[in-house]
């Protein structure tokens, strides 16, 4: 057994090194998986500050991954097309720069965390998990629909946005960028969980009645950690979107949730790391499994019921030293 | 609170509560098991509803939730050492911290203990250390009221000292008001200004603790 902490640092060094040793032997392929990876990992590190700190057991953060992937996906077909996305009195452009679509791409999904949030933790358990999953579902359905932008087909872009100072379309810069990102994100939830606000959030997964007898309102915890939450998905949604320079109704799938909530569980729930360690595990298992066969996800399934019975921390829990994981 | 009656489903289980507690006093409500002295104190902390009338310091408390009425400076001390037990010592204290007069040095001044124990899991420790965290964290919300419900029940005598040294300093040093539901008779006439005791539901005597004299303690409470 390892500290946790230096597992962590492995992780992440690992996580960059992998690439960077692509981008040297022109292997652009092992760069994109890496990217793929990442991405993922932001998706799941956004669901870890819900599910391991709040106790929110959502199967609707799809919905948030697509919120942003379609923000992404709109601002730059307009900025591409140069059709304005609002006419009338006030013209409002498209966008190709990042920042910006990151930007309004967070800001989006947070809207849509706070009016989501406060009516789903309106309810607790299944029903929380079935408002969620409703919600993600009305999205999917919506977006099928929805023919300025593609619908059931999806939405392609041409390019990949712009970043200032950098060329997105080396594969290794948008990874760069991606990595950077999750590791800001990481270094945030680290401070976040030892805030007293994180403290208070932990407390209110463990008891709520505890946590109003001392002047605390758990639904309120519980629904800033949401918005924190569905954010942070919401921005891993975007990135998405640009590396497969598409978007299409799948990201707002249930589906999309499942395989989000599978990162978190496998590599460790509350876990710092752990979201970081069951997406790259994934996103490893589909690529050399499913290169042997089709139905790879049965590996996956047997995969993820080992973990779930003998190893409650998940994979970062098997190696690394720490207090044990909730259930 | 005035003639307050609450419920659990059907069931009544107070039939008219009458308790009064001025600044910086501290009442013992005692009785007899099962009479209502823990659904008294959920009453007081908003935890179940009442009807009835409860006023802290000028504020309608009857209708307000649970949290708010923390807020308004009730600080409770559950019964069963309910501490949140994947937090460590510290941070079960910072969770529920509040600007004002207490902080973590003051709490582990009251209790060192705690300061040994800072870094360890609130869920691996001994009863009394739960306890103590259990008090701390009330403390550390910085209340008016503090309200302690069966606080030393099961523990061991030493650890059960510590505790009542302790809400004797805060008596002293602080003049913080305290409630205390508790069955250590000869402490709680030590420590208690006033007493209030509850049979099936109601109010069936209240008056200064000095005036509780062992036979009458006997004849109401059994002990």
């Amino acid at each position: 057994m390892i500290p946790e902490k230096l597992l962590n640092l492995v992780v992440l060094a690992l996580l960059l090194a992998v690439p960077y040793w692509a981008s040297l032997n022109d292997a652009p392929f092992t760069i994109t998986l890496a990217t793929r990876a990442t991405i993922f990992a932001l998706a799941a590190v956004g669901l870890n500050i819900a599910l391991g700190m709040g106790g929110m057991v959502s199967l609707g953060h799809a919905l948030f991954f697509g919120i942003g992937g379609y923000t992404m996906g709109i601002l730059a077909f307009h900025a591409q097309s140069f059709t304005p996305l609002i006419d009338g009195p006030m013209v409002i452009e498209g966008t190709k720069s990042m920042p910006v679509i990151w930007a309004v791409a967070m800001g989006v999904s947070a809207l849509a965390a706070l009016v989501i949030g406060a009516l789903s933790l309106r309810t607790a358990g299944v029903y929380f998990i079935m408002i969620t999953l409703a919600f993600g579902q009305m999205l999917f359905f919506f977006t099928i629909s929805w023919s300025s932008y593609g619908g059931e087909d999806g939405l392609s872009i041409f390019l990949r946005n712009e970043f200032p100072g950098l060329d997105t379309l080396v594969p290794f810069n948008f990874f760069a960028l991606c990595y950077g990102l999750l590791v800001l994100v990481i270094l945030f939830n680290a401070r976040f969980a030892r805030s007293p606000f994180g403290l208070a959030l932990n407390a209110a997964r463990q008891s709520p009645d505890r946590v109003r007898a001392v002047g605390l309102n758990p639904q309120r915890l519980k629904l800033v950690a949401f918005v924190i939450s569905g954010t942070i998905t919401g921005l891993a949604g975007a990135l998405f979107a640009d590396l497969n320079r598409f978007v299409s109704p799948t990201m707002f799938s249930w589906q999309t949730s499942g395989e989000i909530m599978v990162f978190v569980i496998l590599g460790g729930v509350a876990r710092l790391c752990g979201p970081v360690v069951g997406a790259v595990a994934f996103v490893m298992l589909e690529h050399f499994l499913g290169g042997l066969s089709e139905f790879w996800h049965i590996y996956l399934g047997l995969l993820l019921l080992l973990i779930v019975l003998f190893a409650r921390g998940g994979l970062v829990g098997l190696v690394a030293r720490r207090g044990a994981a909730h259930d | 609170m005035k003639q307050v009656t609450a419920h659990y489903g059907s069931a009544q289980a107070l039939f008219g509560v009458d308790l009064e507690l001025r600044a910086g006093e501290v009442l013992a409500l005692m009785g007899r098991n099962g009479m209502g002295k823990t659904t008294t104190v959920r009453s007081l902390c908003r935890m179940i509803p009442v009807n009835g009338e409860m006023t802290f310091d000028g504020h309608d408390l009857s209708r307000l939730p649970s949290h708010k009425a923390a807020r308004l400076g009730i600080g409770l001390v559950p019964e069963g050492r309910r501490c949140f037990a994947g937090l460590t010592v510290t941070e079960n204290l910072i969770a529920a911290a509040r600007r004002g007069y207490w902080n973590l040095s003051g709490i582990r001044t009251l209790f060192p203990r705690l300061a040994e124990r800072r870094h360890q899991l609130a869920g691996t420790l001994s009863g009394g250390e739960q306890q103590m965290v259990a008090i701390g964290r009330a403390l550390m919300t910085n209340p008016r009221l503090l309200v302690l419900d069966e606080a030393t029940e099961g523990l061991a005598p030493i650890i059960r000292n510590e505790i009542w040294t302790a809400l004797a300093r805060l008596k002293a040093e602080t003049g913080l008001s305290i409630i205390v539901v508790d069955k250590q008779i000869g402490e709680m006439r030590q420590l208690c200004d006033h007493a209030v005791v509850l049979e099936r539901g109601s109010t069936t005597w209240a008056g200064p603790m000095a005036e509780l004299t062992p036979a009458l303690s006997a004849q109401l409470i059994g002990v």
